[in-house]
This record gives C-alpha cells, sequence and structure tokens, in this order.
C-alpha cells in the first residue's frame, strides 16, 4: 500500500496511527489468538458467573455489570497479547528509532485494540441475553450502541497506555491489573449504568442512562489527550 | 464500654504505623549511609 | 571513588541533621499534645459522644495524604517540565507518594473504625470514602512503577508519567462515584465527620491535630528523600565499581 507522504515527504502520524493499526489487526487476523483464546475466556467468564451467583433473578439484574466485568477481565488480556506481538522483536523500539512519534503508536494500537473490544463485547452481550435472559427494548437501542462505542474507546485507550508500561518485562506484566483496573473504574460504573437504563435491568428508564454518556466522553477525551502525552515517557527505554 | 477498644485502638494504629515506618526508614538509610561517601551527602 | 565513612560515627550515620533532629522534637511534642486533647481535654460529642475522638486522627491523617499526592503530582511535573529534568523532584514526589500511602492506610483505617462505631458499619461507599479508597490503590501503583528498574532518568520519568495520569484519574473516579451514590439518594452525608457540631476546644484539637501530623509528615518527607538520595547514590557506586572490575580484569596480561 503506498503511503500517502505530505509535501516534506514525511507521513502524517494520522496515516501512521492507521497503518499501526492495521498491522495489528492484521496480525490477529491471522493468527486469530483473540478470537480461539481470548473470546472462550470471556464466555467461560460469563458461566462462572452463573455459577457464583446461583440465582436466575439476580444474574438477570446485574447481567450489565457481568458484561462489563468480563469485558474488564479480557481487556488485561487482550492489552497482554496487543503488546507481546511488538516485544518478540523489540517492534515497538525498532518503531521509535525509525522516528515513529509515540502518538501515533498509541492511537494505532488503542484503535486495533478497541476494534477487537467491540466484537468481544458483542458476543459478551449476545452470551449474556442467552445466558442469563435481559430483553433489549427498542427504544433502548441507541444508547446501547453509544455505550458500546464510547465504553471500548475509553477502555482501549486506558489499555494501550499502561500495556506500553508493563509490557516485554519479566515482574512487569503483572503490574497491568493493578494499574488499568482502578482507573477504568469510571468506565465501568458508567457503562453498567446506562445499559442499565438501555435494558431497563433495574427499572431504570432509558432517559437516565445519558448522563452517563456524558462521563464516558469525558472519559475518551481525557484519555485520548493525557494518554497521547504520557505515552512517550512511559515506553521510552 | 466496648467504645474506649475501638477509639484508644485508633490512636494506636495511627501512631503505631507511622512510628514503624520511621524506626524502618531510619534503620535503613543507616545501614545504607556506610556504603555511601560523606560528600554524596548534602546535609551532613 | 571515596572511602566509605566511619561506622562508629553515629552523628553523620543515616540521614539525620540538625534540622531534623528539631523537627522530629517538635512533632513528638505536637503529637503528646494531640493524644492529650484528643483523647482527655477535648468534650465528647452531642450526638456521637466519644467516639468523635477518633476524627482527630482521622481528619488530619485524610487531609495529609491528599497534600501528599498533591506534593507528588506537582513534584512530578515540575520534574517532567522544566528543562533540568532535576532528580531531586523525583526524589520529592516518590518520598512523599510512600509517605501518602501511609497516611492514606492510616485515614482508611481509622475511617473504617469510626464508621463502625458511630454508624454500625465499616464502609459506605459515599464518594469520597471511596475516592480515598482509589487514591491509596493508585498510589500503591505508582510506588510499583518506581521500582521497575532501569536508569534514574528513566524511573523518573516513567512515575512522573503515572502520578500525572493519576492527577487525571483520580477527579473521574470521584465524579462517577458520586454520580453513581446520588442514584441512590445518598446526597445526606452518610459518614461521621460530616456532621460533627464542633465548638471551639474540638476545633482547637483538631488543629492541634493538623499541626502534629504535618510536621509528621514534613519530617518523614525530608528522611524519605534523603534516603533515596542514598539508594541512589549506593546504586551509581555499584555501578561504578562493577565497571572499573570489568576493566581490570580486561587489562590484566593474557585475560579476556
Amino acid at each position: 500500500m503506498a503511503p500517502d507522504h505530505s509535501a516534506a515527504g514525511a507521513i502524517s502520524p494520522w496515516r501512521l496511527a492507521w497503518l499501526i493499526a492495521l498491522k495489528d489487526l492484521r496480525i490477529e487476523a491471522r493468527s486469530r489468538v483473540v478470537v480461539y483464546q481470548v473470546l472462550p475466556f470471556a464466555v467461560i467468564v460469563m458461566v462462572m458467573f452463573g455459577f457464583a451467583l446461583d440465582d436466575d433473578g439476580i444474574a438477570q439484574r446485574v447481567a450489565p455489570g457481568l458484561i462489563w466485568l468480563a469485558t474488564l477481565f479480557s481487556l488485561l488480556v487482550v492489552v497482554q497479547r496487543s503488546f507481546a506481538v511488538e516485544a518478540a522483536d523489540g517492534a515497538l523500539d525498532a518503531l521509535r528509532v525509525a522516528g515513529v512519534d509515540a502518538v501515533s503508536i498509541f492511537l494505532g494500537k488503542a484503535l486495533a485494540m478497541a476494534a477487537q473490544l467491540v466484537v468481544l463485547e458483542l458476543v459478551l452481550f449476545v452470551t449474556a441475553v442467552v445466558l442469563y435472559g435481559p430483553r433489549v427494548r427498542p427504544g433502548g437501542l441507541a444508547l446501547l450502541v453509544v455505550t458500546w462505542v464510547l465504553a471500548t474507546i475509553g477502555l482501549a485507550l486506558v489499555g494501550t497506555l499502561y500495556g506500553g508500561l508493563t509490557a516485554g518485562f519479566t515482574g512487569r506484566e503483572t503490574l497491568l491489573p493493578l494499574l488499568v483496573l482502578p482507573v477504568v473504574a469510571p468506565v465501568l460504573i458508567g457503562a453498567t449504568r446506562a445499559v442499565e437504563s438501555a435494558l431497563g435491568t433495574t427499572g431504570a428508564a432509558v432517559s437516565e442512562g445519558w448522563p452517563w454518556i456524558g462521563l464516558l466522553t469525558v472519559f475518551a477525551g481525557a484519555f485520548g489527550v493525557g494518554g497521547s502525552l504520557a505515552f512517550g515517557p512511559l515506553i521510552d527505554e | 464500654m466496648e467504645d474506649a477498644g475501638f477509639i484508644i485502638g485508633s490512636y494506636v494504629v495511627t501512631f503505631g504505623v507511622i512510628g514503624a515506618y520511621a524506626v524502618a526508614m531510619l534503620t535503613r538509610a543507616r545501614r545504607l549511609a556506610r556504603r555511601v561517601a560523606d560528600e554524596d551527602k548534602p546535609w551532613t | 571513588m571515596s572511602i566509605p565513612p566511619d561506622d562508629t560515627d553515629i552523628t553523620t550515620a543515616g540521614t539525620s541533621s540538625a534540622a531534623t533532629r528539631l523537627l522530629g522534637t517538635l512533632a513528638v511534642v505536637g503529637v503528646a499534645w494531640l493524644v492529650a486533647f484528643g483523647l482527655l481535654f477535648s468534650p465528647a460529642d452531642r450526638d456521637q459522644r466519644e467516639s468523635v475522638r477518633i476524627m482527630y486522627v482521622h481528619v488530619p491523617s485524610a487531609w495529609l495524604a491528599y497534600l501528599a499526592f498533591i506534593v507528588t503530582a506537582g513534584a512530578s511535573a515540575l520534574y517532567l517540565f522544566r528543562a533540568a529534568h532535576s532528580l531531586a523532584w523525583d526524589r520529592l514526589a516518590g518520598a512523599s507518594a510512600e509517605v501518602g500511602v501511609v497516611f492514606m492506610g492510616i485515614t482508611l483505617l481509622t475511617g473504617m473504625l469510626w464508621g463502625r462505631l458511630s454508624w454500625g458499619v465499616f464502609w459506605t461507599w459515599d464518594a469520597r470514602l471511596t475516592t480515598t479508597a482509589f487514591l491509596f490503590v493508585t498510589y500503591v501503583g505508582y510506588l510499583a512503577v518506581r521500582r521497575l528498574g532501569g536508569t534514574h532518568q528513566q524511573r523518573a520519568r516513567r512515575s512522573a508519567a503515572v502520578a500525572l495520569l493519576g492527577v487525571l484519574e483520580i477527579p473521574l473516579v470521584h465524579f462517577s462515584v458520586r454520580l453513581w451514590r446520588n442514584l441512590h439518594q445518598e446526597s445526606t452525608v452518610a459518614r461521621p465527620d460530616g456532621d460533627v457540631k464542633m465548638d471551639g476546644l474540638m476545633l482547637f484539637s483538631l488543629v492541634v491535630g493538623l499541626v502534629a501530623f504535618t510536621l509528621l509528615y514534613v519530617w518523614l518527607v525530608i528522611h524519605r528523600q534523603r534516603a533515596l538520595v542514598l539508594e541512589d547514590a549506593a546504586e551509581d557506586h555499584g555501578l561504578e565499581q562493577a565497571l572499573s572490575d570489568r576493566r581490570a580484569e580486561a587489562a590484566l596480561p593474557g585475560g579476556r
């Protein structure tokens, strides 16, 4: 594919980010690690929730929370995978040495991660409907989709950010959950409340879900900008 | 009244933790200081 | 590079100096006053009776924990955004963070004891308590990141970025928890220190607590930051030693 060159002969950072995202997705298309390993894991987590809760009524009521919890656990695995593909050949360092802006790497990898997460969450949602039985009401569909996209962007940004820091060295990967989970708590709160409103599982009206969209938007914006600035210092070795 | 236990306990926990932390930090620093030359310690 | 100091010289041992000895003495006096006022001289509260005494250690501890966090964030910013990238800022950030974790742990513990006493529950999900817990965990993560190795500058850069991301995260967490708890109609503050009506003596005791804790904080941070200077120097020393050993080896006749 021909990169588009600006007048100075350099590739624009956005184009670079896009190329990096495509690279990651191509790796996944070939290796299918997320599809064959992480997706089944996520489904198993949902089954485990069912065992632990032991009550169909409760499980249906908390289904939105369970979906996002399973998503968070899967996020940790997806993040590690995203950076494992770089670590093997020191690819991240090679990119940096070649002069690729940290921001491009950050946004590119986050984009690829978001794409994979979006698919994973769709599967989780269907699994939840099958296992726990909540119903989707037509009025809540827009809210559901917007939540789905926004929350995923936020999670992918945070995951990529701390993934870059903790990747590649033994004794570091175990730090990822401790760093990521507190930071994505607002997403868990907001996305769960929004989906609860969309589905009506807790008796909430659809209109009550939209303020949470504001929170998710601010979150994504904050970590889009903050992450772009912080990624460079975090991955420089 | 068991209240006293909680109240005194709070004070004990507070100053016990701070004290233990201070002692541990000072002893460790003392041990470290032996390996470091005086000119690297601008406070002496 | 230099001869290590004599082991038996106590006055230059460790991280003490005349200033810290004075500060430490004042801190101990302050703590003694706090205990006296908190446990003996101050009155019982009208509603909470004796359990309000926990406030005199819980609130100062919380304030200093938050102050420590602000210092860490500020020092991290100063490290990162000033051209000199002076490691002194990094060490201050690290020292304040560690002391902050200690104070935050105390805040959470005493808060739980107070809550149990006056409200019967160890924990409520109100925004301030939950945010404090998150601050604690975030700090612990920050301290772990400081231990990831590398050169002093690498550590400093990484940690500074993580600290500043924390500044981004904490308001978001606080706001989302507040929004969440409002759903449960918890606008009335369900925590002990929310509804204490303070008379003059109680306020005075609280101020004594704040002063004592501030002295403690400063004393602890000075010592911890000096200990970090020692750690970095010892590490540099060890590195220099290893390098000169290598060179000596290589210079040997018939050596590899």
